[in-house]
């Protein structure tokens, strides 16, 4: 794991991109979007959120902050319509980092250290999928951090203060968010070690990690809106997958993989 | 009786449709160097991948003093140091890093890193980051990396590729040394002249199988017949007799008379008779078995049986 992320973290190349995403989806789109709804005050932009947010169930109604339409426009945005992007991100990170995870050792070369090394198959599998993890979760709540920090300041004027976060995104990123990280990077870490090359790999990962965002992307803005009901149902449903997702990834995993063989 | 340093009986490992190691019989005795040769694709890797569990038998059985690579493997795994024929490295840490992380692995004191460095010669590019290293330097540091836990048994393929001669010399020195303290070593390789000398058994394989197995002396004489005695003197025409002598199977001139003995006995009373006759030998010299010939002819008897 260690090696992983010493690795990972001398990567230019490789987080460069990733710390753009991120930025994109933690900052510059809600910037852009927050600085549109308060200081340009696009009339039509706000009557379509407030249409949007005639739209939506009574509780999110009630739960929207704000006394003019620019700030219960600004609140819909920053609370329910930017709620996906944690999951984007987060899933982005660690299915690329778990994408190179055993293949990737393979093509270095160094599965062979592995294979040969005094440590059981499940620590490697453990040690791989954590070192896939903790940039996913990194990203997650330093993002989470961020995106905080840039709605506060940008939409907190219009809302009376700091609003942000909300009982629903502490949901979303604590409870929520692990789990469906956990499920994609056992789908993917187990897709790692069957693909010839780590092009391959990534390829196969980003097929896997597809619906996994979209599902992810779906109930984050039900866990949001409704975080007692949905979210500590779904969080629960997410973790008893993991766990079997996780599980299942073990006892498949098997040392020869590191190899380049098996089945 | 010691029990051998690794054992392996009628193993047999396949992948796929492809039989990798069959019927290998082998065993490594404590604190030998058995050197195995064969050609590519001989099934040299695969031995040395079962040998530490990283691959697992299809049938037979495996021992690396008494242990079984699968059921105790990491028991297994912490005795073996293995040198990969492609000496991998994570490029972008540094070397010190590397071996930091396989000390980690091994679950020994990183102070040792210094020193396991400086034996192979590596302790000026220790923090250097391995990608910038030269192929030579990276086998150094997998060599460094493979003692860095001072193992009884050491597995190593093709342990000196991309070194040069010097650092091929030193190589060979600190394995003969680290057999004579004990440690047992299972060396891979097709370069002969490296095997040369230091073997104290020789495995040949062809067809994932060992063919032959022995001590070099043992299989010269089997694969090459009688020992070969060059002999010259002052004056030539006196060593026509030699032919006739008791115990000499054959003579030619190859620069000096080649004289095939029926053994090294005989040739005490050979020359003794010589002198003895009068003649002023200026040359009496064993010919030494040169392993490329015995590889080539044991390959020639039993290369076609793969």
């Amino acid at each position: 794991m260690r090696s992983d992320l010493g690795q990972l973290f001398k990567s230019r190349d490789y987080w460069g991109p990733l710390v753009v995403i991120a930025a994109l989806f933690f900052v510059v789109i809600p910037a852009v979007g927050l600085s549109t709804v308060t200081r340009v005050r696009s009339s039509d932009f706000v009557t379509r959120m407030n249409d949007l947010l005639d739209t939506l169930p009574g509780s999110i109604q009630a739960g929207a902050l704000g006394e003019t339409p620019t700030a219960r426009a600004a609140y819909v945005l920053a609370v329910y319509l930017l709620a996906p992007i944690a999951v984007v991100v987060p899933l982005t990170v660690s299915s690329a980092v778990g994408a190179h995870a055993i293949v990737g050792e393979r093509e270095r070369g160094t599965g062979e250290f592995l294979a040969h090394a005094p440590v059981s198959i499940h620590e490697i599998y453990v040690g791989k999928l954590i070192a896939a993890l903790i940039p996913g979760y990194a990203a997650t709540f330093g993002g989470f951090a961020v995106y905080a920090l840039v709605v506060n300041v940008v939409a907190g004027p219009s809302l009376g203060g700091w609003f942000f976060p909300t009982a629903g995104w502490w949901m979303l990123i604590a409870w929520v968010l692990p789990p469906f990280l956990a499920v994609a990077l056992a789908i993917i870490v187990w897709v790692s070690g069957r693909m010839r090359s780590t092009a391959a790999s990534q390829q196969a990962a980003s097929l896997v990690s597809l619906p996994v965002i979209l599902l992810a992307y779906g109930v984050a803005g039900g866990v949001v809106a409704n975080p007692t009901r949905w979210g500590l149902v779904i969080g629960a449903t997410a973790w008893a997958i993991a766990a079997a997702a996780l599980v299942a990834g073990a006892t498949a995993f098997d040392r020869e993989r590191l190899l380049g063989f098996g089945d | 009786m010691v029990a051998p340093a690794l054992s392996f009986q009628s193993v047999l490992r396949r992948f796929g449709e492809v039989t990798a190691v069959t019927a290998l019989t082998m065993e490594v005795p404590v604190g030998s160097i058995t050197v195995l040769l064969g050609p590519n694709g001989a099934g040299k890797t695969t031995t040395v991948r079962l040998a530490t569990g990283a691959l697992r038998t299809d049938a037979g059985a495996v021992r690396v003093h008494g242990l079984d690579p699968v059921a105790d493997g990491e028991a297994v795994r912490q005795r073996c140091g293995v040198v990969p024929p492609k000496p991998a490295m994570y490029d972008r840490l540094t070397g010190r890093q590397n071996l930091g992380f396989a000390a980690d692995l091994y679950g020994i004191d990183r102070g040792r890193i210094a020193a396991s460095a400086a034996r192979f010669g590596i302790g000026h590019a220790l923090d250097q980051t391995v990608g910038g290293y030269s192929t030579g330097m990276r086998t150094r540091l997998a060599l460094a990396r493979a003692f860095l836990h001072d193992p009884d048994v050491l597995l190593l393929d093709e342990p000196t590729a991309g070194l040069d001669p010097e650092s091929v010399r030193d190589v060979l020195t600190l394995i003969t040394e680290l057999a004579s303290a004990g440690r047992s070593i299972l060396m891979c390789t097709h370069l002969l002249h490296e095997a040369e000398g230091i073997a104290d058994q020789l495995a040949l394989m062809v067809g994932g199988t060992v063919r032959a197995l022995g001590h070099p002396r043992t299989l010269a004489d089997r694969y090459l017949g009688h020992p070969l005695v060059l002999i010259d003197a002052e004056d030539r025409g006196a060593l026509g007799a030699v032919a006739a002598h008791p115990g000499v199977r054959n003579t030619r001139w190859d620069g000096a008379l080649e004289v095939e003995l029926e053994t090294l006995g005989a040739l005490p009373d050979l020359v003794a008779a010589l002198v003895a006759g009068g003649v002023r030998l200026t040359r009496v010299e064993p010919k030494t078995t040169r392993l490329a010939d015995l590889y080539f002819e044991m390959q020639r008897v039993h290369g076609g049986e793969g």
